[in-house]
């Protein structure tokens, strides 16, 4: 129970004004831009718009600059500002096969058509500090080569082709596709409505699931079939229109996991797949994301559901962590009443234990 | 031939707005700047809004919903009847306008052609060339396999 507590205006006002100047940090040295925090700290604002659920990178550096740096607390005031929005509708859905690559590697075919890409990769780093970039480093500028214009398949589309991998689930012709910022969660849920709250959940928590079904709680064998990382083009079917206008680039990344098989007496064992995909450079949220989905097919796919990451009614509950962050923090309300209740409570119980602890005393007193 | 020549001017307007949606604001500005831009209205006052954004299950199967995005949207009709419509992420209001203008002159047939030499042909080429020096950045970090031989076979 929760009461109205007056009187802390004052207090709150001069706390809000302590924020502004602790958050703006030593006056004599110079304040952090959104153009620098976009450009150089570009994979906190990847994952601030990832799990905000909005793409839009100004926004999102505003919010970690206002947030301080807290990750979460700057998700939330991304998610706060979508509800200022209206929406327009949805967009035609975007076509990763057509991706200009940035990055492309697969861990299952050495010769991929299209190549092993690198890209702007941590991998192969030595992880040691680097003192050059404490101040005034000029990175080289990147070495160029020249650009194939041969495709890029996804390998999944090249396994596809031999029947070793299970194709993608078809769209339903008359079911309209799961929203979860529109209709409360129902289980089980649809992997369409899985990927949605997937797609913005917490990295920590996806992660952590996803290497618990790689240690053993749920069955989970997976190769990183393909992870690419680069622009896809958005349309949107604007009716006034009348055809697909496009909207420009969208950076994003997808994890295709290639899984062990599922097979039947009528059907041949073929591979299973995870999948994986998230606003900007996000590698090891759609590897999480991926590993997650298919251990969510359990179901599915008829394995026994024994795992914390299997079970889509734990996953997809407290996978949010705008959500746990609010329930969590809720402890430092003012919970008084609550809390005197709880404390009359106990001094009674104490007294009635005082006092059945002394009555065999009186008795023997008695005696 | 009437349905090809709309599914044409179609496609030209779909490549206008794509060239523009993927250019700054700042460079279709000055692009507008060299040309005689004729009078127009607002149709649509600039907004912004969002577009929940859709992928594929594996890439290539049932559709899903990542997340959102912010959007910015405008119509305008020129003195001569054509209208324009301007649609591009992100929430730069001034720039859907100038896209919608652009839709516009580019359906007009007294402007057509000098919206595709003054606006449309610089501003490709402008990103054509950031798509081909981020083309040829990635290239050089692809991975040439060789195979080192062991013993004498």
């Amino acid at each position: 129970m929760y009461v109205a507590v007056k009187g802390g205006e004052r207090a709150i006002e001069n706390a809000h004004r302590l924020l502004a100047h602790e958050r703006r940090g030593d006056p004599g040295v110079a304040e952090v831009t959104l153009d620098q925090i976009s450009g150089q700290l570009s994979l906190a604002v990847d994952r601030v718009m990832s799990e905000g659920s909005l793409y839009d990178r100004e926004l999102a550096a505003l919010a970690i600059k206002q947030a301080r740096g807290d990750m979460i607390e700057a998700i939330f005031l991304v998610r706060a500002f979508r509800a200022t929005l209206p929406r327009f509708g949805a967009t035609e859905p975007v076509d990763t096969g057509q991706m200009q690559v940035r990055r492309r590697i697969s861990s299952t075919f050495k010769d991929i058509p299209g190549g092993q890409i690198l890209g702007p990769t941590f991998d192969y780093t030595h992880r040691l500090l680097d003192p050059q970039l404490a101040e005034g480093f000029v990175p080289e500028p990147p070495a160029t080569a020249d650009a194939s214009s041969a495709a890029m398949p996804r390998v999944t589309d090249i396994l596809g082709r031999d029947g070793l991998i299970e194709p993608s689930p078809e769209a339903a012709a008359d079911t309209p596709v799961g929203d979860l910022t529109r209709e409360p969660l129902s289980f089980p849920a649809d992997r369409d409505l899985r990927l949605q709250n997937l797609a913005r959940a917490d990295e920590g928590f996806l992660l952590a699931l996803g290497y618990s079904s790689q240690r053993g709680y749920g069955r989970n064998h997976p190769f990183a079939g393909e992870i690419r990382f680069g622009e896809v083009e958005v349309e949107f079917f604007a009716e006034e229109v009348g055809f697909a206008v496009p909207l420009g680039g969208m950076a994003l990344t997808e994890c295709q996991m290639v899984n062990q098989f599922k097979g039947s007496a009528t059907e041949a064992p073929c591979f299973t797949r995870g999948y994986g995909l998230a606003f900007g450079q996000s590698e090891r949220k759609t590897m999480s994301m991926a590993l997650v989905d298919r251990a969510l097919r359990a179901r599915e796919l008829g394995e026994e559901v024994a795992a914390p990451a299997q079970d889509e009614e734990f996953v997809m509950s407290h996978s949010d962590n705008v959500q746990a962050t609010g329930f969590v923090e809720h402890l430092k309300l003012p919970h008084y009443v609550d809390f005197q209740s709880e404390l009359g409570l106990l001094r009674k119980l104490r007294k009635e234990f005082e006092q059945a602890d002394r009555l065999p005393d009186l008795r023997e007193a008695a005696e | 031939m009437a349905a090809g020549g709309e599914n044409g001017k179609q496609s030209q307007r779909q490549a206008a707005m794509a060239v523009l949606a993927h250019s700054d604001a700042a460079d279709i500005a000055g692009c507008l700047g060299a040309l005689a831009v004729p009078s127009y209205e607002d149709l649509r006052e600039p907004e912004n809004g969002l577009v929940m954004v859709r992928g594929r299950i594996g890439g290539d199967g049932a559709p899903f919903n990542i997340g959102e995005a912010t959007v910015s949207r405008a119509a305008v009709r020129l003195a001569s009847g054509e209208v324009g419509f301007g649609y591009a992420l992100g929430r730069d209001r001034q720039k859907a306008r100038m896209i919608a203008l652009c839709d516009a002159l580019v359906q007009s047939n007294e402007f057509a052609d000098a919206v595709e030499a003054k606006v449309l042909l610089p501003l490709r080429a402008a990103v054509v060339a950031a798509r081909d020096r981020k083309a040829r950045e990635t290239a050089a970090t692809r991975v040439d396999f060789y195979t080192l031989v062991r013993g004498e076979g």
